[in-house]
């Protein structure tokens, strides 16, 4: 493979007598060859796609309840996350009003929080605080969905709090508590 | 007569623009490569919409998938030290040997009591071995000790605080996460990670 062309340079001024000019080529083959497995290599056994972190704050699990501010009920938002990757969301306190059933898309849930952001930002000028609710039935996806949304239409204030039995009968209720698996 | 020359042509290519592509995309490889660090069990991570990369160092992940959970510290040296400090609360030592090979294991997947036991294992033993998690119940509370110790560790080692990042899979019902979180909470660790794939995640469509 390695040959040398001897055919000479480009020019040679008319001179009878060539002179042989060492060419300066080498033979690339066998480092391209290299190159590529090494190449292979690599692709094979990186990710390329690295993994992201999400950052979650919890609120506080002290006991002392008494730096803990009582969430106003005219800024509240909950949902609650039920299986068949469906969640219930209501205003206000619970069992007062009957919770809504919505699926994760963008025309359901994105619209909604962003509606809703609007009105309680509107009619109490406070920013909406949404409190999730993941059921035993829900699963990790969809709570990372959530989250996700949350940075999406930017909740300031949001947190994944315990869910009321009160809630988990109203999924019940509406078929959204069920074994996935 | 003159002779008739018949041009040879050489079958050989220039492969020098070959090269340089080879060789930059070997570059682009090396640089951006992180070793694929095999899942205990199969985790298929959530998608969302975060850009913000993991950390590299003073990072430690709880891997939970089939109901199990796995712990994996970053940093060899951090990973040793908190073994000593887990053999001191659970009354056993470490020879030399065998801190160098628990070293090398990226996550704890046995109860505290099977650890020499899996640590003189072949790195391919350990990969069959049949792990059944890190205990999580309040008895043993296994899963406790090791973040904290591995806390403890980082601050000695490192004076910077862990990071620590779950890592779920998507179909891990929430109860189980819930046992996690609740675990790091018991510990005032209020803060921590999740780790999520780039992507459209739970329907969502991509950003606009």
């Amino acid at each position: 493979m390695a040959e040398l062309d001897t055919s000479g340079g480009g020019k040679h001024k008319g001179g009878k007598v060539r002179s042989k000019k060492q060419s300066t080529r080498v033979d690339l083959t066998a480092m391209v060859d290299l190159a590529f497995l090494l190449i292979t290599f690599f692709i094979m056994t990186t990710t390329l796609a690295k993994p992201k972190a999400m950052d979650l704050t919890m609120p506080d699990k002290d006991d002392k309840t008494k730096d803990q501010l009582a969430v106003k009920a005219s800024s509240s938002l909950t949902l609650l996350l039920g299986s068949n990757d469906k969640l219930e969301w209501y205003l206000g306190e619970a069992g007062k009003s009957a919770p809504t059933i919505i699926g994760y898309g963008p025309n359901d849930l994105r619209k909604l929080l962003v509606e809703k952001k609007a009105d309680i930002e509107k009619a109490t000028g406070k920013p909406m605080i949404v409190l999730i609710k993941p059921s035993s039935k829900s699963n990790y996806k969809n709570v990372v969905a959530i989250l996700d949304e949350m940075n999406i239409v930017n909740v300031q204030s949001y947190a994944i709090v315990d869910i009321l039995p009160i809630e988990v009968t109203d999924l019940q209720k509406n078929g959204l508590y069920n074994d996935t698996k | 007569m003159a002779r008739i020359k018949v041009p040879r042509k050489s079958t050989a290519i220039d492969m020098t623009a070959m090269c340089d592509v080879a060789f930059l995309l070997l570059t682009f490889f090396i640089m951006t490569a992180k070793v694929r660090t095999e899942d205990p069990v199969p985790i298929d991570m959530p998608k969302s919409s975060i850009q913000q990369p993991i950390p590299e160092n003073d990072f430690a992940t709880i891997s939970v998938g089939s109901q199990k959970a796995f712990f994996g510290i970053e940093g060899v040296n951090i990973r040793k030290q908190t073994l000593i400090q887990m053999g001191e609360l659970y009354k056993t030592t470490f020879t030399p040997d065998e801190l160098n090979r628990f070293s090398t294991i990226t996550s704890i997947g046995v109860p505290f009591n099977q650890m020499h036991q899996f640590i003189a294992l072949s790195a391919d033993d350990q990969k069959k071995y049949n792990k059944p998690g890190i205990p999580r119940d309040s008895v043993s509370n296994e899963l406790f000790n090791w973040i904290r110790e591995a806390r403890k560790a980082t601050v000695a080692l490192d004076n910077a605080q862990l990071r620590i990042a779950i890592k779920g899979d998507s179909k891990e019902e929430y109860p189980v996460i819930k046992d996690v979180i609740n675990i790091l909470q018991k510990q005032k660790v209020n803060k921590f990670s999740l780790i999520t794939n780039l992507g459209s995640g739970g329907g969502a469509a991509p950003k606009k």
